[in-house]
């Protein structure tokens, strides 16, 4: 081997600008934490806190044993429950769909106007929480189910639409452009060259809200849109603890059958 | 027939990608077009059909000038073009059969084509070229389920489901192996003298050119530097397109490959004896 001379040992990752960078972001970050803590020590109430374990206890031991005979007053709630998450998710896809394709860069008709409208539309959705779009929706159209499914299909729109619309966009340009030289219309663009693309990441981004939307809609009745939330804030405002726990304990077992169902389906797609 | 007049195509960046082609390709004639990357192959044949838009001169098939049409005249008039792809560009996740088919679309209104309830005459149609083409059998499996050189079978059958009057083919054999390669040209040829089927193929391959094509067409930064006959291809017509390289040096290279490639085939053979 012939000798190295004029090659440089010397190779750094990060400009020495770039580490001074580094390491005052780090320190900017410390110094936010420990302000951030000063504040929020500032006004605790320590009497309360140094109560919190004692309290617990009493709550735990009040909802032990859980009231099991109370499950019988739950099976109607909870079926409620899981209508609510499922027509929701059902209306908010048929919105979302039309949506997505108006925001995908690759298949709006107006990248001018229609897309900003469409993402707009998403943000919207996506800023609100579930929880007050149905404290919205329970003013307007007053309280039960019937909020909740729209409060769910609202926040899914914008979920959905998101999702969709980069899965829209992340399509393979090469089939889209082989259906049109066949010489196909618009319409058949769309269902032979994009639709059979982004049909798995439907089904996933679909099954996969639904499964969020079980989880929320559990919650929505404590505003009043019905379900099992509004047992569950029934219990909570007469502490009947037995019967959270049993509440607590059938949602929990719920979401875990749910996310199972949803797991295998997107399995089953993909 | 196809004639193209001036062909001129500036892309927004400003580059020049075609200047002035003028080419004519009779009936039934096989056009290989090679040049270096860039030269602008891809962009004349996606001018043809309009894939790609041109920014000036004519387009000819037939007596209908295909530049300056419609939306709804320009898909009537790509239905007259079949086209096939370099990575085979098939609806990955249809079966094969519906791949076939969508070669149709331009014929059926939506709803035939979104219910797949297609004329008894295209499905008898798209059965007798998937039988030309050998893929009886495959008919029904997904498109993602077939090896390379299948689907490039499908893609020939899809084009021909249009019944084209002209093939535009883009680097057919650029994601296959030489033995595969062969085989599709082989078949492009063949079913394209069957038919009296005029062709336009893309080709990066000079020696597989050579081998398949009537006519070569050598294009170098947009403009056409060489057209004549595969034997006219000389070392000095392949400095012109793709510049100074010892062309025979090459081409002995490949002789050299396929006789070892001959020779492992034969030792392969007498091992499975």
């Amino acid at each position: 081997m012939t000798e190295i001379t004029h090659y440089s040992q010397v190779w750094s990752y990060r400009t020495t600008r770039g580490r001074l960078l580094l390491w005052g972001g780090w320190l900017a970050l410390v110094a936010l934490f420990v302000w951030c803590w000063q504040i929020m020590t500032e006004r605790t109430i320590w009497a309360f806190v140094y109560d919190a374990p004692r309290q617990a206890a009493d709550i735990g031991g009040r909802m032990v044993p859980p009231r099991w005979s109370y499950l019988n007053e739950l099976w109607v709630p909870l079926w409620d429950t899981l209508n609510m998450a499922t027509l929701g998710t059902l209306g908010g896809v048929i919105m979302a769909v039309p949506v997505a394709f108006l925001a995908a860069r690759n298949t709006t008709p107006s990248a001018l106007f229609l897309r900003p409208v469409a993402l707009f539309i998403i943000v919207a959705s996506r800023s609100i929480n579930s929880l007050i779009w149905a404290l919205l929706l329970v003013a307007i159209i007053g309280p039960g189910l019937l909020a909740g499914i729209v409060a769910i299909a609202l926040r899914s729109i914008g979920f959905i639409g998101k999702l969709l619309y980069e899965a829209i966009e992340e399509t393979d340009a090469s089939q889209i452009e082989a259906i049109e030289a066949t010489g196909a219309s618009g319409a058949q663009v769309l269902s032979y060259g994009i639709v059979p693309q982004i049909m798995p990441a439907f089904w996933g981004i679909t099954v996969f809200r639904w499964d969020i939307n079980i989880r929320e809609s559990a919650i929505l009745g404590l505003v009043g849109a019905g379900g099992i939330g509004l047992k569950l804030e029934a219990s909570l405002n007469t502490l009947a603890w037995s019967q959270v726990s049993v509440i607590l304990l059938l949602i929990l077992a719920t979401v875990v059958l749910s996310e199972w169902v949803s797991a295998r389906v997107r399995h089953a797609i993909i | 027939m196809l004639f193209l007049e001036g062909l001129t195509k500036t892309y927004k960046t400003g580059d020049a990608a075609l200047r002035d082609v003028s080419l004519t390709v009779p009936k039934g004639q096989i056009m290989g077009l090679i040049g270096p990357s860039g030269a602008g192959k891809s962009t004349l044949i996606r001018c043809i059909n309009r894939l790609v838009e041109p920014s000036g001169g004519k387009v000819l098939l037939g007596d209908v000038d295909l530049v300056g049409l419609g939306k709804a005249d320009l898909r009537r008039q790509r239905r007259r073009i079949g086209m096939i792809f370099q990575e085979y560009a098939l609806v990955e996740r249809l079966t094969v059969m519906e791949n076939v088919l969508s070669g149709r679309l331009g014929y059926v209104p939506f709803w035939r084509s979104f219910l797949r309830k297609y004329p008894p005459a295209d499905i008898q149609r798209a059965y007798q070229l998937l039988d030309r083409v050998g893929l009886m059998e495959q008919a029904d499996k997904r498109a993602d389920a077939l090896s390379g050189g299948q689907r490039q079978r499908v893609g020939i059958a899809r084009a021909l489901a249009q019944d084209p009057e002209l093939l535009l083919v883009d680097e057919p054999t650029a994601s296959l192996d030489p033995k595969t390669s062969r085989q599709i040209m082989r078949l492009l040829t063949e079913i394209c003298a069957e038919r009296g089927l005029p062709a336009i193929v893309n080709i990066h391959d000079v020696p597989l050119a050579q081998q398949f094509m009537q006519r070569i067409v050598g294009l170098r930064a947009g403009r056409v530097v060489f057209d004549g006959t595969p034997e006219q291809l000389t070392h000095e017509a392949l400095t012109a397109i793709y510049g100074a390289e010892d062309w025979n040096e090459m081409r002995r290279g490949d002789e050299e490959q396929t006789r070892a490639e001959a020779d492992a085939r034969d030792r392969m053979a007498a091992l499975a004896r």
